[in-house]
């Protein structure tokens, strides 16, 4: 299913979306498999939207690690969140095949429209913003991510129309 | 009679609107009571003419493309279903393309042509062959054929795989020893990778397979990045499958050895695309990069000996085992064996997956195959092989794609892409970017990598500037030295060689003021 299908039927991840009986959950399934911390960190992200910090702890304790280890591994990736992110997650490819199609002018275009810069989150918890380094689409750039959806040769005016899509469809199901 | 119709699936067709090209011919066929056979095939990677649809026909797949959505109601009118050629998106026999006719798809011999997960099309076309003949050999016999073959890593290092595999099958035995797949394609401009998981999976899964016997190992991970999920998806369930099937599992192929596979995620790291970064990563750690002694083969994930191998080495496993190693070391040039699956990308008209043997020149690349910009502007520079490479001006064009005659340019092939920019391009602010994404994705560990990128960014804003300019190009010239023979990696190692080929071949662009970028 493509994003303009899904827009609207994900989970919106809100602040207090978790236990400290989900995390050991989470991390029970998980801990025996060799070298466990990025699944089950991506598990937890997955299951909540973000990982957040008072799971910390609970990791270290269960894989008999320091809070240290885990926090780092944690900050080490670009891809974890340790706070709730707005309801779509864009992401706009600022590498060199993207540069080479007009990327450049596209990520001014959004942060104007947005009204935001990388890694915040618009006023009305529409949209995070964040930059990524390639998604594999580079004859068909410039190109940005929504969520889970890669879309190829975005303009200006094809990112506008995409961006009240995502806003309008979310509004007609409140 | 039901016609079969084809739509791909992958991440290419998709973000062009893939999907509801196929929800369109549905309802168009139901509209017309027509029996309708929709299959999702993988993309031949002909990219631009995404998404591209294929309709079987007593004289082949006939095809049109790029269809836009919106347009599948006037194809439909002009007799689509049947394969009539009225209508300026028709494309013929597809087979017959002049962009597929003039590759030599060894590897990619099955894109575009079956459904990525049906192990059953796989089959029917040649898959499985060479992990059937490797189950009938011994070890040795196993990583002998690799040898001659002449196969070297497609991740970027080229060092040959024949001998790699030696080095962990000449380990003893009593051990634990892995085959790791380094799928963290985070080049630029790449995505063969990115094709071969989402659009042949069982291929990669059929080489890890054949390693696993060559040098005695039991497992096998593939580290996928976790911008390709549709790749991670499309591996888990052709990995059950495969298993549930016996070519995984303990006894494959019948042979009585074992060997499982798992794909894991990586988090988005750059970094992590080195070898021993990424085995830290699949370990559960920081992607720091290791110091290099101990290599991998010998001691590698968790310590044990290990062979790491991009996805493109192990895809072109199958076809040497198949076919055998002299057959593959037919094609190519002097040490560069075997076929080469380029990347075409960035400003150019027709991008896509180019599979040639190596000594084709990057020229007839731009202008055969992409002919020309997309944007129809002049071409100023290409950059081979990833924000690691250098940019190459025109007058290098000629030289024919082989990892010495590239080397002795300063220039590499790396993972094979080749991204193309017109003449709007300000190749100062491409010195600046090489330094500010070494910045973002060092990981930290060695002092020329890690301070070094962040004071060349500031180096090249003060050259830019007009600030005391020859001396900061001196600067510049001794910090780009001293990341390269200091650094740990090759991401501090080579994040100069960008940057040095702008200062080389586009010094006018270097010390002008940036160009402001419009909106």
């Amino acid at each position: 299913m493509h994003m303009s299908e899904r827009a609207g039927h994900k989970a919106v991840p809100v602040a207090g979306d978790w236990s400290p009986d989900m995390i050991h959950q989470e991390v029970a399934a998980l801990q025996h498999e060799p070298g466990a911390l990025l699944p089950i960190l991506h598990a937890l992200q997955d299951r909540i939207g973000y990982v957040p910090e008072g799971a910390v702890p609970i990791i270290a304790e269960m894989l008999q690690q320091t809070r240290a280890d885990i926090h780092g591994v944690i900050s080490f990736y670009h891809h974890f969140r340790t706070r709730p992110a707005g309801s779509n997650v864009l992401e706009v490819c600022r590498a060199e095949a993207c540069q080479a199609r007009g990327g450049r002018a596209l990520e001014r275009h959004v942060q104007e429209k947005l009204g935001v810069g990388y890694h915040e989150t618009t006023a009305d918890n529409e949209f995070t913003l964040a930059p990524v380094y390639c998604l594999g689409n580079c004859a068909c750039g410039p190109s940005i991510r929504v969520n889970n959806d890669v879309i190829g040769r975005v303009t200006p005016q094809k990112f506008d129309q995409l961006a009240d899509k995502l806003t309008t469809s979310v509004l007609q199901l409140k | 009679m039901t016609t079969t119709i084809y739509v791909p699936c992958d991440t290419t067709a998709l973000s062009l609107g893939a999907d509801r090209v196929a929800q369109e011919l549905l309802l168009a066929a139901a509209a017309q009571n027509l029996d309708v056979n929709l299959m999702r095939n993988g993309s031949r990677g002909l990219f631009w003419l995404e998404p591209l649809i294929e309709v079987q026909t007593p004289y082949g797949r006939v095809a049109y493309g790029p269809v836009e959505p919106d347009q599948v109601e006037e194809l439909v009118v002009a007799g689509l279903f049947e394969g009539h050629p009225d209508h300026p998106l028709y494309l013929g026999d597809i087979a017959q393309h002049p962009y597929l006719q003039q590759q030599q798809r060894l590897t990619f011999a099955r894109i575009g042509i079956t459904d990525p997960i049906c192990i059953e099309d796989y089959i029917a076309h040649g898959g499985f062959a060479g992990l059937k003949k490797a189950a009938a050999l011994a070890p040795q016999g196993i990583v002998d054929e690799v040898k001659a073959s002449g196969l070297r890593g497609r991740g970027g290092a080229a060092f040959p795989a024949g001998i790699k595999w030696q080095t962990v099958l000449d380990e003893p035995q009593n051990q634990q020893k892995y085959v790791v797949c380094n799928a963290d394609e985070g080049d630029s401009g790449t995505f063969a990778d990115r094709l071969v998981m989402e659009c042949d999976p069982y291929m990669l899964i059929e080489g890890m397979a054949i390693a696993g016997l060559a040098v005695g190992a039991t497992l096998g991970f593939i580290y996928v990045r976790s911008e390709y999920l549709l790749s991670k998806k499309m591996l888990d369930e052709a990995i059950r499958t495969a298993e549930a099937h016996g070519y995984l599992g303990d006894n494959v192929c019948g042979n009585g050895r074992s060997f499982r596979l798992e794909a894991r995620l990586g988090a988005g790291a750059y970094i992590c695309g080195e070898e021993t970064s990424l085995l830290e990563s699949l370990e559960g750690k920081r992607g720091l990069v290791r110091s290099k002694p101990p290599l991998p083969a010998i001691k590698g994930l968790f310590g044990q000996p290990t062979v790491v191998n991009n996805v493109l080495s192990l895809a072109a496993v199958p076809y040497i085992l198949a076919h055998g190693g002299k057959a593959y070391a037919d094609y190519g040039m002097g040490r560069s064996l075997g076929t080469l699956p380029i990347q075409l990308a960035g400003n150019i008209k027709q991008g896509g997956l180019i599979e040639l043997a190596f000594g084709v020149t990057l020229r007839k690349i731009l202008e055969d195959f992409g002919a020309g910009t997309f944007t129809g502007r002049p071409m100023k520079a290409v950059q081979v092989g990833g924000p690691l490479m250098a940019y190459m001006p025109e007058n290098q064009w000629d030289t024919p794609m082989d990892y010495e005659a590239f080397a002795k340019l300063g220039a590499g092939i790396g993972h094979g892409g080749v991204v193309v920019f017109d003449d709007t391009v300000d190749m100062g602010e491409q010195a600046r970017f090489a330094m500010e994404f070494c910045a973002v994705e060092s990981c930290g560990k060695c002092t020329p990598c890690r301070i070094g990128s962040v004071r060349g960014v500031e180096v090249i804003d003060r050259i830019r500037a007009g600030d005391n300019r020859d001396n900061n190009l001196v600067l510049l010239e001794e910090l780009c030295e001293t990341m390269v023979d200091g650094s740990l990696c090759a991401m501090g190692g080579m994040t100069p060689f960008p940057v040095q080929s702008v200062m080389k071949h586009f010094p006018e662009d270097l010390m002008a003021s940036p160009r402001p970028v419009e909106a």
